[in-house]
């Protein structure tokens, strides 16, 4: 319960910080990815204030023993470079580019209820659904469905 | 340089609350906050982390919800692009953040934080490509 609860709560905080710092604007997130036009650098300052709270907590935060409500700290630690996760990154950079929304602000932005939201969270959705049906490698529904989140596969 | 559109401290600020919103879930749940991988765990089948994930997302729900009463500029008063193209970004950033194993926050945030070879190289790779997206789609006049 209360586990759940520490949960929600970095949600919470998690979307407040996406609303306030304006990733839930497509125009503005398209102004920070127009370089060579008006750009406007305000989401270089996102990744400045998460990146610098973050690199410090982090650092602190591992050496404990474990984390408050599991056995154990479940953190990547693949170091390869591989095809897979560079087009991945390309093609969501695409999509970056084109709607102005990535994952997280695609959640948040449900709550305004407008038809542009809806149908940027259902598209994702299915996009990652398709991802997961067009898998190749064999552990695909055990340990690739939690890549994210799992301790050995992941990284982001 | 746009200046007029400028946000440095809400951006700043902002970021802070994403940074702490991350180290709050390392802290109690020894988990990276990556949401495009909170969100794939809940398309596939139970691993026992179901509640975490979902409560989470309850979490960024909620928050939209708060952002829409109280700050409704969160989020744009008119339309953005044609709804086809919205769907087809969404398909993009969907397939890609699961074939790549991240987005803006579980690699742009979380990875760059740990520096992660991995999160850096996929954090330089999404942004150029959104940037040359951005460039063409100016270039061809589309949706702004």
């Amino acid at each position: 319960m209360r586990a759940n609860a520490a949960a929600l709560a970095a949600g919470a905080l998690f979307g407040l910080g996406l609303g306030v710092s304006g990733m839930t604007l497509p125009a503005k997130v398209r102004g920070f990815l127009d370089v060579t036009g008006a750009w406007d650098p305000s989401l270089a300052l996102v990744m400045v204030g998460a990146i610098g709270v973050h690199l410090v907590l982090y650092r602190a935060i591992v050496q404990r023993d474990s984390p408050l409500f599991h056995g154990t700290f479940q953190l990547p630690s693949r170091a390869d470079v591989d095809a897979r996760l560079i087009g991945g990154a390309a093609l969501f950079g695409v999509g970056w580019g084109l709607g102005g929304m990535c994952p997280g602000p695609g959640v948040v932005s449900l709550a305004s209820g407008t038809l542009d939201a809806v149908t940027f969270a259902l598209a994702m959705l299915a996009g990652m659904a398709l991802q997961h049906a067009t898998r190749r490698e064999p552990s695909a529904t055990a340990e690739g469905s939690h890549e994210q989140l799992g301790p050995t596969r992941s990284s982001g | 340089m746009n200046h007029q559109d400028f946000t440095p401290l809400p951006a700043l600020a902002g970021g802070a609350l994403i940074g702490l919103s991350a180290s709050l879930l390392l802290l109690t749940h020894g988990k990276i906050a990556g949401i495009s991988g909170i969100l794939g765990g809940l398309l596939a089948r139970d691993d026992g982390e179901r509640g975490t994930r979902l409560s989470f997302v309850v979490g960024l729900l909620a928050a939209g919800v708060v952002l829409l009463v109280a700050r409704p500029a969160s989020f744009p008063s008119t339309p953005g692009a044609p709804l086809a193209v919205l769907a087809l970004a969404g398909l993009l950033v969907g397939f890609g953040t699961r074939l790549g194993s991240g987005c803006t926050s579980g690699h742009g945030v979380c990875g760059v934080s740990r520096l992660s070879p991995r999160s850096l190289v996929a954090t330089a790779t999404f942004i150029a490509a959104g940037i040359a997206t951005v460039w063409v789609t100016r270039s061809l006049g589309g949706a702004r």
